[in-house]
């Protein structure tokens, strides 16, 4: 047996070192509490050099040290150094700021395959629900559910469809507006965030829904067509229409996109592929949001307010623009 | 032998190479402590919600009428929505519920966590939590116009998106997956008494090795796993019946390693704490030239002799 006078090489490798571990320990401390920012320049060019030396004593202390305390106090502060080096902590409005101004747009950009199926779905839609419904008016009954037509059938009279069409501005309910605004949205947004979940079972569900949803819109364009009031319908659906129907559109390509990781994971394991994919997709949900409360607005305070079937084009068509300018602007090969 | 060894498999963990080389294995979060997380959080909503009724309702109904309606509507979706991804960014990973309970959100690639990370597996949380919950609590609401025996289909295939974490080691939920994070757990450790590192207070270090001085085949009869138990319980200084716990493993290890020395009950601890100090001198110098010994010896050292087996 060696000498036992001797201190244990363990233990004098602890005794030079703890004092720069309790630094790093106080300096973490300090960070978690309240962010990088509170450090002193000092400290700051410090705080690198401790943590790769409690990294390298946490090398150190797990080939010659079997005290278990010290090897996993090492540890866990090599992780949360680790961490709080290594997470550039981002103020969240800044995130979400730098993520409209460019990274959701080149999203949308390089999903154009899954949104152009999911467009085609919805334009399918409304075209054979268009024509269907033009050719024999019962079929929508079919394409439009009772609750959604709200008494708008071919029964009605031209007249009580055209009154839909114009809300008389001395109506009571018109102070509610804003709380049927925050209600459209909410209802939305859901619609939307379901659309991506559908995307679990392949990405069919989704085609599908967009689809059904085209013939809704199809066969009441039809029915407002037949009695003549085929632009004016158009005219109060589309300026908020044009962002609801691309938020849809939106959440459907994710939805797609989606459903496509599980399907064909093409040379990556599904997970993997799911990850990457599935984040990229979940973010198009994401972005869509706003747009869902931004139609919503429209839909309910711009209908209201204003009447004329002309201005209500040229705002759709300003909208359709702002989009377009929006989604296709910016350097396409400088984002990652 | 002592009652606070590590218990069962050891628990799932994400390990993370540093760019110095070194790997940090990260300690998956159980189930229960992300419930329990959950729930604090969730109560912290409904506390301020509750709050924000009551400022709406005795404030702005009375000034600005119909509107703070919307106004309550539009703060709480707010809330409901940004009180998990602003955490998570701001915290370091941590919803006030995760920081009490010590667990972190962390990339799984062990890089950065990424704003967009932590706002992608904050959306689906509406989604795998108010779903499930209303197949629970009203499974009929959900599907009115599906049969029966549909709804019932439809409604399990919903809780399947709910209970994802239940079936994986990860314990990921479906947020987890699609941003690509993992929730870990970090108990703060502190850095306790080196026991192989100052005297005892009570005893200068000479006498108490003149008294204990175990011969390099009585140590070889522990390995790693002993010590490190032997450790626990050496710090474990307000554990129940410490006294008799000390002792019966005192007891154990001189038949063990067939100890001939003086030993009196009540030196149990001054034993240990020699006997510690020397396993560790010894596995340490083991280790050093190669060889970890990670298990005791089976059968007891016999006088004289070498022990069996």
């Amino acid at each position: 047996m060696a000498d036992a006078r001797f201190e244990l090489r363990s233990a004098t490798f602890r005794r030079e070192r703890q004092a720069s571990w309790r630094e790093l320990e106080e300096l973490l401390a300090r960070i978690e509490a309240s962010g990088l920012e509170v450090l002193s320049h000092d400290e700051l060019t410090q705080l690198p050099l401790l943590y790769r030396s409690a990294v390298g004593s946490l090398s150190v202390a797990r080939a010659i040290s079997l005290d278990r305390n010290v090897v996993q106090y090492l540890t866990g502060l090599a992780q949360r150094a680790h961490l709080a080096l290594y997470s550039g902590r981002r103020r969240p409005l800044e995130g979400v700021a730098r993520f409209f101004r460019s990274r959701f747009p080149a999203l949308v950009r390089s999903f154009r395959i899954p949104f152009a199926i999911a467009l085609a779905s919805l334009l399918a839609g409304v075209l054979v629900g268009f024509r269907l419904t033009q050719r024999s008016p019962e079929h929508y009954y079919h394409f439009v559910d009772e609750r959604m037509a709200q008494g708008r059938t071919p029964a009605s009279t031209t007249a009580s469809l055209r009154a839909v069409l114009y809300t008389d501005k001395s109506n009571p309910t018109t102070g509610m507006l804003d709380t049927f605004a925050t209600f459209l949205f909410d209802h939305n947004a859901r619609i939307g965030i379901t659309c991506l979940a559908l995307g679990f079972a392949g990405g069919v569900p989704v085609i599908l829904l967009l689809f059904s949803n085209g013939l809704t819109l199809g066969a009441m364009a039809a029915l407002y067509a037949s009695r003549g009031l085929g632009s004016e319908f158009w005219a109060w659906i589309l300026p908020h229409g044009v962002t609801e129907l691309l938020a849809v559109v939106l959440c459907g390509t994710a939805g797609l996109a989606f459903g496509a990781a599980i399907l064909m994971p093409g040379p990556l394991a599904r997970l993997d592929r799911l990850r990457t994919r599935g984040r990229d997709a979940g973010l198009l949900v994401l972005g869509a949001v706003p747009m869902f409360f931004i139609a919503a607005l429209f839909e309910s305070f711009f209908r209201t307010l204003v009447q004329d079937p002309e201005a209500r084009w040229t705002a759709a068509c300003v909208a359709a623009a702002a989009w377009a300018w929006y989604f296709a602007r910016g350097p396409r090969g400088a984002e990652r | 032998m002592a009652p606070n060894a590590e218990p069962g498999p050891r628990p799932a963990t994400l390990d993370v190479t540093t760019p110095e080389g070194t790997v940090l294995p990260f300690v998956q979060a159980g189930l229960f402590d992300r419930l329990a997380a959950l729930a604090i959080d969730q109560l912290l909503i409904l506390v301020v919600t509750v709050l924000l009724l009551l400022l709406v309702i005795f404030v702005f109904v009375p000034t600005l009428g119909v509107h703070a309606l919307s106004f309550f509507l539009f703060t709480n979706f707010v809330l409901r929505n940004a009180y998990f991804p602003f955490f998570e960014m701001r915290g370091g990973g941590s919803t006030p519920g995760k920081r009490m309970l010590r667990l972190r959100v962390i990339s799984r690639d062990g890089g950065a966590l990424q704003p967009e990370q932590v706002m992608v597996r904050n959306l689906t949380r509406e989604f795998e939590m108010f779903i499930p919950l209303t197949v629970l609590s009203a499974p009929r609401a959900l599907f009115p116009d599906l049969p029966p025996w549909a709804a019932l289909l439809c409604s399990l295939w919903m809780l399947v998106g709910a209970l994802f974490p239940v079936f994986q080691r990860r314990r990921l939920r479906l947020g987890d997956l699609l941003g690509g994070t993992t929730v870990v757990s970090m108990p703060r450790v502190e850095l306790l008494r080196d026991l192989a590192g100052e005297p005892t207070p009570q005893s200068s270090i000479g006498r108490v090795e003149q008294d204990y001085a175990f011969s390099s085949v009585q140590l070889d009869q522990y390995g790693i796993d002993e010590l490190q138990v032997l450790e626990d319980l050496l710090r474990d200084e307000g554990g129940v019946d410490r006294e008799k716990t000390l002792t019966a493993v005192m007891r154990k290890i001189e038949a063990k390693i067939d100890w001939d020395g003086p030993t009196n009950d009540f030196r149990a601890q001054e034993f240990l704490s020699a006997f510690y100090r020397q396993l560790r001198r010894h596995l340490e110098q083991k280790a050093l030239f190669g060889v970890r010994q990670q298990h005791k010896r089976t059968g007891r050292l016999r006088r004289g002799g070498r022990g069996s087996g």
